[in-house]
C-alpha cells in the first residue's frame, strides 16, 4: 500500500510509531473496553469526564476507553532498576469542550514508567518534538513544571483558592490573580510573583533567567534545575528553537508532578500533544516509582492539508452494450499505468477526475 | 506580514473597543466608512477586525478564527471558553444581579424560580449558596418575567437598573462585576507572541489611564 492513499491522521500514526520503536518503546495493544471501575476512581485525570459505558454479557458495567494511560499503568510491572517502555496507537471515546457529544478520537503515543532519570525524560521531551517535527515543520513544543507552580502556591492554605489560583494561571489571567490573592489575605510579594508566571512565555534562555529571579521556595529551585537540565539536554540536540517555557500549562496536581509539555501546529486552534510526569497517579493506582508520557491526538490533522484535488485519475465511460468483460479488462490495462480508474455508465455528479476515456472511443478501437 | 485578527463585538461595546484599538496604534480606515463588508483590513498595522454577535466572540476566538477578540465577562463565566485572558479593558463595565420587584420577599421553604439568560453563572451561584432552585432560560426581555409571574427573581447584567426602577423592580444581590476582557486563543497566542504581547500591553496601558480619568 503506498503511503499516499492513506488518510493525513493514518499516515502520521505509522510515521510516529516507527519513530517510536526505532527508540525501542514496545507496541502495546489494548482491549476496546476496560471495567468502567478502572476510571470513575480517577475521573479527574480523564481530560474529559463522560464516559461512554454499556453492560457486557456478565452484567459488569464496562467503558469504552476514554484514556490509554490509565491502562497502560494498570498493566505496568518495571523491572527493579528499570524502566517500562511501551508506546500505543489507540482509538479513545471522550466528549470535547467545544463540541457537543462523543467523538472518536486517535490517538497515538508513549509511556515510560519505571525509575526515570533526566536522560530517560530528556528522551521522551526529545521524542515528543521529533513527532511535531514529522507532523509539522514550524511546531512550538511548550514546557513547565507543575513543582514549580505547586511550591509556589504551597502557602496558600485554602485548597479552592488555590484551586482557582491554578485555573486563572491556566487563563494567564494576571487581574484576576491579583483579585484572588486580594480576596484570599495572600500577600503582595506572592501575588506579584504568581502574576508574572502566569505572563511568562517565551524562549527558554531568557525565561530561564527570568526564572531565577522570580523563584525562591527550595522545592521551587529544585523544578527550576530540572527544567535547566531539560532544556540543556535539547540544545544538545539542537531541539531548542522550537522549545518555549510556558506555566499556564498546568495540570490536575492530584495526578501530575513534574513537568508537563504540550505540542501546537500552526493553523490547528487546539493543541495536538500532551504530556507530562505522573508519579502521583502511579502512587494513587498503588505503584512505586516514576513515570513520563504523552499523548498525540492525530484528530485535527486533516485540517492541516487540502485533501487531493482529484478523486480518481481516470474516470471511463461505457456503454449498456459494450461487452463486460472487454470494459472490466481495459480498466485493469490502464490502472497497470500507476493511475487510479473507476468505471461508469454515466457521470457522476461532482465526482472530480483528471481525465475522461470513453471506451468505445478511443479506448476500445485500441484495445480491439 | 503577519496579520493578527480581532474578533470585535457588535454594538455600543464594540464601538468604544474599537476607538480603544485605534488609539493603541491598530487603526482601520475601512472599519469607519460606512459600507457593508464584513471584514476589515489594514496592512500596514498588521490588523484584521470584523464584527460578530457578542456572545459569539468567546467561539470565533476559541476556535481559532480569530487570534484575539473583546468579550464581555458575562459570556466568559456563562460559556467558559478555552482562552486566555489577557487584560481586563475595564470597558462596558457592569454588573450581574439579582433583582425581583421591589416588594418580593423571598421564601426560603419553597424552589426559587429564576428567569435569566445566563443559567449556567445562575445556576453556580445559588449552587454555592445550597439553594434549590428552576432556571427558566430566556433569550431576551428578562424583566417582564417577575412581573409575569413567570419567575420569582431575575439574574441578568444590571448597568445603571434604569430598567428595573421603571419596571418596578430593583436588585437584591450582585453576583459579580462585569467588563470587557482581551481574550486570545491559546495556540494563536503562542505563535503570534510578540505581536499579541505589544498589543496587550498597549491596550492595558491605555485602560489603565482610561480608570485615572474615571476615578
Amino acid at each position: 500500500m503506498s503511503q499516499t492513499s492513506l488518510r493525513p491522521d493514518e499516515r502520521a500514526g505509522l510515521r510516529l510509531r516507527e519513530l517510536y520503536q526505532q527508540y525501542g518503546y514496545l507496541p502495546y495493544r489494548m482491549s476496546k473496553f476496560e471495567p468502567y471501575d478502572l476510571y470513575v476512581g480517577n475521573k479527574s485525570f480523564l481530560v474529559s469526564e463522560n464516559i461512554l459505558t454499556f453492560t457486557d454479557t456478565d452484567g459488569r458495567l464496562m467503558a469504552l476507553k476514554p484514556d490509554v494511560t490509565l491502562s497502560i499503568v494498570k498493566n505496568a510491572h518495571p523491572p527493579a532498576g528499570a524502566l517500562e517502555k511501551v508506546c500505543y496507537s489507540e482509538n479513545v471515546y471522550r466528549t470535547t469542550a467545544a463540541g457537543l457529544g462523543f467523538r472518536e478520537i486517535m490517538q497515538t503515543g508513549l509511556e515510560c514508567i519505571g525509575s526515570l532519570d533526566m536522560a530517560a525524560m530528556g528522551e521522551v521531551l526529545a521524542l515528543a518534538a521529533e513527532s511535531l517535527s514529522l507532523l509539522g515543520r514550524d511546531y512550538l513544543l511548550d514546557l513547565g513544571h507543575m513543582g514549580l507552580v505547586s511550591a509556589l502556591l504551597e502557602t496558600v492554605s485554602d485548597e479552592m483558592l488555590r484551586k482557582s489560583l491554578l485555573a486563572e494561571l491556566g487563563r494567564k489571567n494576571q487581574p484576576a490573580i491579583n483579585q484572588l490573592c486580594a480576596q484570599g489575605g495572600i500577600g503582595q510579594e506572592l501575588a506579584v510573583r504568581l502574576g508574572r508566571l502566569a505572563g511568562l512565555y517565551g524562549p527558554a534562555p531568557e525565561v530561564l533567567l527570568e526564572l531565577d529571579d522570580l523563584v525562591q521556595e527550595s522545592k521551587a529551585r529544585t523544578a527550576l534545575e530540572e527544567l535547566k537540565a531539560l532544556c540543556g539536554i535539547l540544545k544538545h540536540l539542537d531541539l531548542l528553537n522550537h522549545l518555549r517555557l510556558d506555566f499556564s500549562i498546568a495540570n490536575d496536581m492530584r495526578y501530575y508532578n513534574g513537568v508537563i509539555f504540550r505540542g501546537y501546529l500552526p493553523g490547528l486552534a487546539s493543541g495536538v500533544l500532551a504530556g507530562g510526569r505522573y508519579d502521583n497517579l502511579l502512587r494513587r493506582m498503588g505503584k512505586a516509582g516514576s513515570a513520563i508520557g504523552f499523548a498525540v491526538y492525530l484528530d485535527q490533522l486533516d485540517r492541516l492539508e487540502d485533501s487531493n484535488e482529484y478523486d480518481t485519475d481516470i474516470l471511463l465511460l461505457y456503454k449498456a452494450e459494450d461487452a463486460p468483460a472487454d470494459v472490466v479488462a481495459y480498466a485493469e490495462k490502464l490502472r497497470q499505468s500507476g493511475r487510479s480508474v473507476r468505471m461508469e455508465r454515466s457521470e457522476p455528479m461532482g465526482l472530480r477526475y483528471r481525465e475522461l476515456v470513453y471506451f468505445d472511443e478511443g479506448g476500445a478501437a485500441q484495445w480491439k | 506580514m503577519e496579520m493578527i485578527s480581532v474578533a470585535l463585538p457588535k454594538g455600543r461595546l464594540g464601538e468604544k473597543v474599537y476607538a480603544q484599538f485605534k488609539a493603541a496604534g491598530y487603526p482601520c480606515p475601512s472599519i469607519e466608512e460606512e459600507n457593508r463588508k464584513l471584514i476589515f483590513e489594514n496592512p500596514e498595522a498588521g490588523i484584521r477586525y470584523f464584527w460578530v454577535k457578542p456572545s459569539d466572540v468567546a467561539i470565533y476566538v476559541e476556535r481559532g478564527a480569530a487570534d484575539i477578540g473583546v468579550a464581555g465577562k458575562d459570556i466568559l463565566l456563562e460559556y467558559n471558553p478555552d482562552v486566555y485572558e489577557l487584560a481586563d479593558l475595564g470597558l462596558g463595565k457592569c454588573r450581574m444581579c439579582v433583582a425581583a420587584k421591589r416588594d418580593f420577599r423571598e421564601q426560603a421553604d419553597r424552589v426559587l424560580r429564576v428567569a435569566t439568560k445566563f443559567p449556567h453563572i445562575a445556576g453556580r451561584y445559588y449552587a454555592s449558596l445550597s439553594r434549590d432552585i428552576d432556571i427558566i432560560h430566556l433569550n431576551g426581555s428578562i424583566e417582564i418575567a417577575p412581573i409575569l409571574g413567570l419567575s420569582d427573581v431575575i439574574v441578568d447584567i444590571v448597568e445603571t437598573g434604569k430598567t428595573l426602577l421603571e419596571n418596578n423592580l430593583e436588585p437584591k444581590a450582585t453576583i459579580v462585576p462585569i467588563s470587557a476582557r482581551l481574550i486570545a486563543n491559546k495556540v494563536g497566542y503562542k505563535f503570534k507572541h510578540t505581536k499579541i504581547g505589544e498589543l496587550c500591553c498597549r491596550m492595558e496601558e491605555l485602560s489603565q489611564k482610561g480608570q485615572a480619568c474615571h476615578d
